[in-house]
This record gives structure tokens, sequence and C-alpha cells, in this order.
């Protein structure tokens, strides 16, 4: 279903006129703001030199440094007097980022919420539980607002007390749940512990964490739901910046809201359809806060197809961050490629470790793999098979040769929470 | 299968290549009481498989699965050369006129005469034709050395 059909099927020219329109007028708005002044001073460009996407390359990229670094209110465009709302993102390290909102903001922000719930599926007959927190993080307000936009009936559960959770669930007859995945997953196991089923539960909307389409497989037998990816940081707006449509098959990211691209984190060089990079958005639409090209530090790809659903752009389902990026043999490859391609080979368990070294002068990679049980008959022919199976894969899929050895289970170092897989021996080249 | 009498337990174990891997795996067979009669290694890139005769399969099996060690039942035959020339030759010449692969095999050290462990594709076919072309295929419990 569409909430805004015209927008969002918009195409070609009319697509390309309305985005460099409200680039220009993105560019304007961030002229308030010292730090993009002098950017765009330094650089020599103004709004009307904007004309084509080739021009966006112009302008400069914002981090999330340059956003703690104007903590905490550096990066307001407008007089706090038209500020309504705050936010602040929880930064791993260091200070927090502090995000504004002026009433369009927050007007803009929950119609993008209320599209993706239409979206879904989702009407004015659902009832939808929110389980996430309300507090500063931008995901619980954010999907309330939309929630009763489209006039659900919306339930401010928030986060904690999982037996009073499944009983709203169970005595509301809620329809919708929106909650990270593995929240999800501990909502399952206690109503199968509990021995209850949720019979009216259709929608499941997750997102805040990447979770794989085994976890998506787990959740809609378990739970009975359809499953939704949802993707979003606080810096642009919050949650629903780009969300699946009932074809499962790539998020599509608001083209009315957002201008995406896609650049290679160490050169800032733009990459074309189908090519893995960090997602750098320039939101179209913010007022309290513009910002310019910023770099999410998120690995995805703009998917080169039109999806079926006759919606604009979308992004694949979020792989790493840039963070974790290696560079082997001029080849940018993220870990979680990696065990994407190798996990779901049959017989391959599930720990892995990559070593890179450099061998005369050449990267080499190497991939231990633990194997299962059940792919050991007492033939070194199967395992070659599996050998070289892994071997092929990542050489198609990476464009890379690796050697992979094959281990005893349980001999590979476990990981409390998150896990290092890669030791990279070419330090102090 | 019909000739599941002559049907002999190896096991194989998955072992990467390291060293002290063989001492691990004689270590738990030591402490399960376990006797290896007879032992090859075939070897791939980076790790190989230990095939292993031994006096209590079962046992020999538990006992490295306990410790987390890949292992796995092989069925294999063993037959006895006649001490004359040619034996190991008429053996497989009558394997290879029934087509009858054999996908590998090694010496049996036993304490009487020279003991020929095959592992074929047919095992069922494979023990009619080779007691037919005369030679002696053995049992279980006719491999452990009534010497010890
Ligand atoms: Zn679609």
């Amino acid at each position: 279903m569409f909430r805004d059909k015209a927008i969002e099927t918009l195409s070609s020219e009319g697509l390309q006129k309305l985005q460099i329109e409200r680039l220009q007028q993105t560019l304007k708005r961030a002229q308030s703001v010292p730090f993009y002044r002098e950017r765009c001073k330094e650089i020599g460009i103004a709004p009307h030199d904007i004309q084509t996407y080739d021009d966006v390359r112009k302008l400069p990229f914002t981090t999330k440094k340059d956003l703690q670094e104007g903590y905490p209110f550096g990066f307001l465009a407008v007089p706090m007097s038209e500020v309504v709302r705050i936010h602040t993102t929880s930064g791993t390290t260091g200070k927090p980022t502090v995000v504004a909102y002026t009433a369009e903001d927050l007007e803009s922000w929950s119609e993008l919420i209320a599209r993706n719930l239409t979206m879904a599926g989702m009407t004015s007959d659902d009832i939808f539980q929110n389980m996430v927190n309300y507090g500063m993080f931008t995901g619980g307000l954010g999907f309330h607002y939309g929630s009763e936009k489209i006039g659900a009936v919306t339930i401010p559960s928030a986060t904690g007390n999982t037996h009073r959770q499944i009983e709203m669930l169970s005595d509301f007859g809620v329809t919708a749940i929106h909650c990270t995945p593995s929240y999800a997953m501990r909502i399952v196991e206690v109503v199968e512990e509990m021995g209850m089923s949720l019979p009216k539960l259709k929608y499941g909307l997750f997102g805040a964490e990447p979770w794989s389409e085994a976890v998506r497989a787990e959740l809609e037998k378990r739970l009975g739901v359809e499953a939704f990816d949802s993707y979003g940081m606080s810096e642009l707006f919050g949650p629903g910046v780009a969300f699946e449509c009932p074809e499962h098959d790539g998020l599509h990211i608001w083209h009315d809201a957002y201008y995406v691209e896609i650049i290679d984190p160490k050169t800032g060089e733009n990459l074309p359809p189908g090519v893995r990079g960090e997602l750098v958005v320039t939101p179209l639409l913010k007022y309290a806060m513009p910002l310019l090209r910023y770099r999410t530090g998120d690995i995805t790809m703009l998917m080169p197809e039109p999806c079926p659903c006759g919606r604009g752009m979308r992004i694949a389902r979020l792989t790493g961050r840039t963070d974790d990026m290696l560079i082997i043999r001029g080849i940018n490859v993220f870990p979680s490629q990696i065990e994407h391609i190798v996990m779901q080979i049959p017989g391959v368990g599930d720990q892995f470790m990559v070593t890179i070294e450099r061998v005369n002068h050449l990267d080499e990679m190497s991939i231990s793999v633990e194997i299962t049980d059940d792919v050991f008959n007492g033939e070194l022919d199967q395992l070659t098979k599996l050998q070289s199976r892994l071997v092929d894969e990542l050489k198609e899929r990476l464009e890379l040769r690796t050697t992979i050895r094959l281990v005893e289970r349980g001999s590979l170092p476990r990981f409390e929470g998150k896990a290092k897989r890669v030791i990279d021996l070419r330090e102090g080249m | 299968m019909k000739n599941n009498a002559y049907l002999i337990k190896q096991i194989s174990i998955f072992s990467e290549n390291k060293p002290g891997k063989l001492a691990h795996v004689a270590k738990v067979f030591q402490d399960a009481n376990v006797n290896m009669m007879s032992f090859s290694i075939a070897e791939a890139e980076g790790f190989g498989v230990i095939r292993a005769l031994v006096d209590k399969p079962e046992m020999a099996f538990s006992s490295l699965s306990k410790k987390g060690i890949h292992v796995a039942y092989t069925d294999v035959i063993a037959v006895r050369m006649k001490n004359q020339p040619g034996g190991l030759y008429e053996v497989a010449a009558a394997l290879a006129e029934a087509a009858v692969n054999i996908e590998y095999s090694y010496a049996f050290a036993g304490c009487h005469q020279a003991t020929l462990i095959l592992r074929v594709d047919d095992i069922d076919a494979a023990i009619d034709i080779i007691q037919k072309s005369g030679a002696y295929v053995l049992k279980p419990e006719e491999l452990l050395c009534p010497c010890e």
C-alpha cells in the first residue's frame, strides 16, 4: 500500500528536479551554520552552483566527529525559539551528538514513518506495540508519532518487563510490534516458555541493530509475523530513513527526503550501484540541523535494479561499519561479507577467523573455519570439496584468492559481545 | 548387505596438520584402553584424515567424540595375502575386472601374514570377488593378534 504514491514512485526528471531543488534549499539553510559557511566559502560554492547530481560531489562531507565538536548546539541552523525537541545519540565513545528538531522536522519525520508503516501494510485497524526506548533514543517517539499518524492504536510500552509486554500483546490483541531483533527473540523465547501464542500478531518491524536472514526466518516462523527491516539514525531524524517494502529485497530510502551516495570510505570517491561502500546521506527536509553529505559509517550499496513495487531507490540491508573495513590487495572487504559467504555453506560451523599477512609484499588472507560434525564422513574427499567450495565462493564474491583452513569444532576462540574475527599481521608496514 | 560378517570398522579421524595431533589421538586411545593395531594418514591441504584400526572401535569412537574430535566409522575389508608373488595382483585384477574401485589401501602389519586393508566403492561385491579369487577375507575378530 502507498501513502503518497506520486512521491514514492517519482522517477527520472521529476525526481531529479525535486532533489536538486531541495539540495539547493538545504545548502542555503546550511549557510546559517558557521561550520558549513566556512567550508562552502573555502570551496567557493553557493546554492545555485548545484545544478546536477555531479555538482553534489563538490560539497564537503560531514562526519560524526564534526558533529561532536559542535556540541551542544554548534550545528543549529535556526534560532532556539524554533526548536521544539532535542534528542541525543548514544555515542559509543566521547560526547553524545545532539540532534534538534523544528515543528516541520517532526512533521516530516513522522510522515516518513507513517509511509513505512503503510508500505508494510498497516492501517488504522492495527494495534501497534512500540517496544523500544522512549527516552533520548529516537526509536520510541519516532515510531510513536508515525503510528498515530496512520490512526493505529499505539501502545507506548517501551522496554523492560517482558512478561508484562507479552500480557499486553495478548490481552490487547496487538497486530504489530516494533523492537530490536534481539528483543524479539527474547519475546519469542518467553512466549514459548509460557506456553502461549500470539495469533493476532501480523507485522514485526525490526531495527537499530543488524540482523541476518536466518534471524528473519526464525522470527517469522516462531512469532508468526512478516518481518520488516528498518534503518535510520538520529542524525537523519531517527528511524524510518529506509524501510523494506513487502518484496523484502533491500530497503527503500526515501528519495524526497534523502539524497544518497555510496562512497569508497578511504578515497571518498563515489561508487556505482551494485558496489558496497559507505552510505553518505544529505537530508533534504531538515530545518533545525541541515547536514551536507553526512558520512553514516554504515556499509551498504545501491541496488542496481528497480523494485517490482514501483518505488524508488533501494539500499541493500546493512552489512557492517566502515570501522571494520579491511583492504586486501586493494580490495575493500568487510568481515560481515566474509561471514555472510562462509556461514551459508553447509558443513561450516558457527565460528571462523580471518588472518591477513603480507607474504613477499602481497597480502594473503587465510580463513580458518570450524567444520560441523555431520560434514565429516570419514573421507578426505568430502572435506576437500568443502574447502574448494569455500575458496570458489570467496573468489567469486570478493574477487580474492583465500586459503581455507578447516579446523575442529571448538578450536577457534569464542567471543562474548562483539566478536574480533580478524587478525591483521600487516601492521607497521 | 549379505557379507556383514566381514565388515571391519575403521576409525577415521579428522586432523588438522599440526604437531602433536597423532600423539593426542594416541593418548585418548591409551586412556580408554584402546589398542591401535594399524594406522595410516591421508593428507590434503592443511588437514588430513587419520585412519586407524583398533581393537575396540565403539570405545575409540566415543572417547574421541567426547574430546570434541571429529570421528567417523568407515567400513573396510581386510585381505590376507598369499605368501607368494602376485597375490596382490590377483586381488586387484579381479576387482578391476568387476569394475569395483579401490579408493585406498594400506598394509596391516599382522603378526602372522601380510594383510591388506581395502576401502572400495562396492564392499559387498568386493568381498565375493576376493573370496572367489582364492584370497582370504578376514572377519573383525580375526584381526586381533592371538599372541597378545
Ligand atoms: Zn519495493
